[in-house]
């Protein structure tokens, strides 16, 4: 009976540890915080005119590879820029500090994360470096905004020449 | 005449209704009481939640497996198959998990409460107990309530964890997806609080509400074979319509 009753605690304790095990595995491995870094890392900051649509932990990648997150983004109130610091693991310690950094989105409607192209500086970042070269996210609806404007041939175009003989 | 035929099966539903809420209570204010016998609650947990693994844990392998290949070809038209980790896991956290988790438990364990319960009524099991100033709401009804809130959460994380590998098995081992784009994307769309808990939350609702059922239908059967038959089917039916109704409610709140 002791012994009978003993089984099934263990049995009934072996379940909850399997329950709890499976929530744990679900909350820790195939969700965002999978994501954060786990070693050292250094900051970087790079100010963007336009960081899109570029979110808190979303991925910096070098060649690729992902190499670090977004740490912080605020609004430099001197410039009028966006401020992006960015979390690099200490492994990537050899990036030479005339790289540029860029705003890319993976695939035609993915996330959005910085893409880092290295330079050919023999000096590297260091903590709390500045990157000076950056390009700003592509925004698609300028980009259709543009091509709409160039590629329709417009009704004032064809007004405008005349009035443009007249001027000279 | 019909009216007053309608009137009264509105009032038998609207009884029943009423009568399975002050059974909550009543079985609210017995749990105090249940915890002196802890043991009997750790023994249905046992029951309920152990003795339900193999079946969940079946049913969430292939229901992973399926989703896997559905969303595969669905997604191979688009050519977005690198997001199956990704809609295979939302769409478990979020929904499937929860739901085919608690209606499988009302099939399982829920018949098997009402059964059990409606039998000890039937051979005046309960009578005696009562006689022996045993409150057989804290002793045989109040461990089932709990051991239903604390399993159907636990069964519904392992139903999930097995339907992520049932997908992982079709989508990189069978369909050669890339290991790396199935985890990666997972973990870039997946959040914790949005995606995981409130999935658990809804299972901790759907535990409470199908045991409920159970031991209500069980605890209010006629004591004849045809009463406890027919309760205990009236179990499955009406367990699995209110989890289906609450998780819709649920999800307009949660989102």
């Amino acid at each position: 009976m002791t012994q009978q009753r003993r089984s099934y605690q263990i049995g009934t304790g072996l379940f909850i540890v399997l329950g709890f095990a499976a929530l744990g595995y679900l909350a820790t491995q195939t969700t965002s915080v999978a994501n954060f870094s786990q070693g050292p890392s250094y900051t970087l900051e790079a100010s963007f005119t336009n960081i899109g649509q570029l979110k808190l932990r979303a991925p910096v990648k070098l060649a690729g590879v992902r190499i670090g997150s977004v740490e912080s983004i605020s609004l430099d109130p001197s410039h009028l820029d966006a401020v992006v610091r960015l979390a690099i693991d200490q492994r990537y310690d050899e990036i030479p500090d005339d790289s540029s950094a860029s705003i890319f989105t993976s695939g035609l409607l993915g996330d959005q994360y910085v893409g880092i192209q290295p330079g050919g500086s023999p000096d590297m970042f260091k903590d709390g470096d500045q990157f000076v070269l950056t390009q700003s996210s592509m925004q698609l609806e300028d980009l259709i905004g543009k091509f709409l404007v160039s590629g329709s041939p417009p009704k004032p175009a064809d007004a405008a020449p005349p009035a443009a003989e007249e001027k000279h | 005449m019909s009216g007053a035929r309608r009137s009264s099966v509105a009032g038998d539903a609207l009884a029943q209704i009423g009568a399975c809420g002050l059974f909550l209570l009543q079985i609210l204010a017995a749990v105090p009481g249940s915890l002196r016998h802890f043991r009997e609650t750790v023994r249905q947990v046992w029951f309920v939640g152990a003795m339900s693994l193999v079946i969940i844990m079946t049913c969430g392998l292939f229901v992973g497996m399926v989703l896997g290949l559905q969303l595969y070809y669905v997604l191979s038209i688009f050519g977005g198959t690198a997001a199956l980790g990704t809609v295979v896991s939302l769409s478990l956290y979020r929904e499937l998990g929860p739901v085919v988790t608690a209606l499988l438990f009302a099939g399982r364990a829920g018949t098997s409460m009402t059964a059990e319960i409606g039998l000890m009524r039937a051979t005046d099991q309960l009578s005696a107990m009562e006689m022996m100033a045993v409150d057989p709401l804290a002793y045989v009804v109040a461990p089932r309530f709990l051991a239903g809130l604390v399993a159907l959460p636990l069964l519904t994380c392992v139903f999930n964890a097995l339907g992520i590998f049932g997908a992982h098995l079709v989508g990189v081992s069978w369909l050669g997806l890339d290991n790396g784009m199935f985890w990666s994307n997972m973990t870039a769309s997946v959040d914790v609080w949005k995606d995981v808990i409130n999935g658990v939350w809804k299972s901790v609702a759907f535990g409470g509400v199908v045991a409920l059922i159970a031991v209500f239908q069980g605890y209010t059967a006629p004591p004849t074979s045809e009463g406890v038959a027919y309760a205990t089917t009236r179990t499955v039916v009406s367990s699995s319509i209110v989890v289906l109704a609450l998780d819709f409610v649920m999800t307009a709140f949660l989102m």
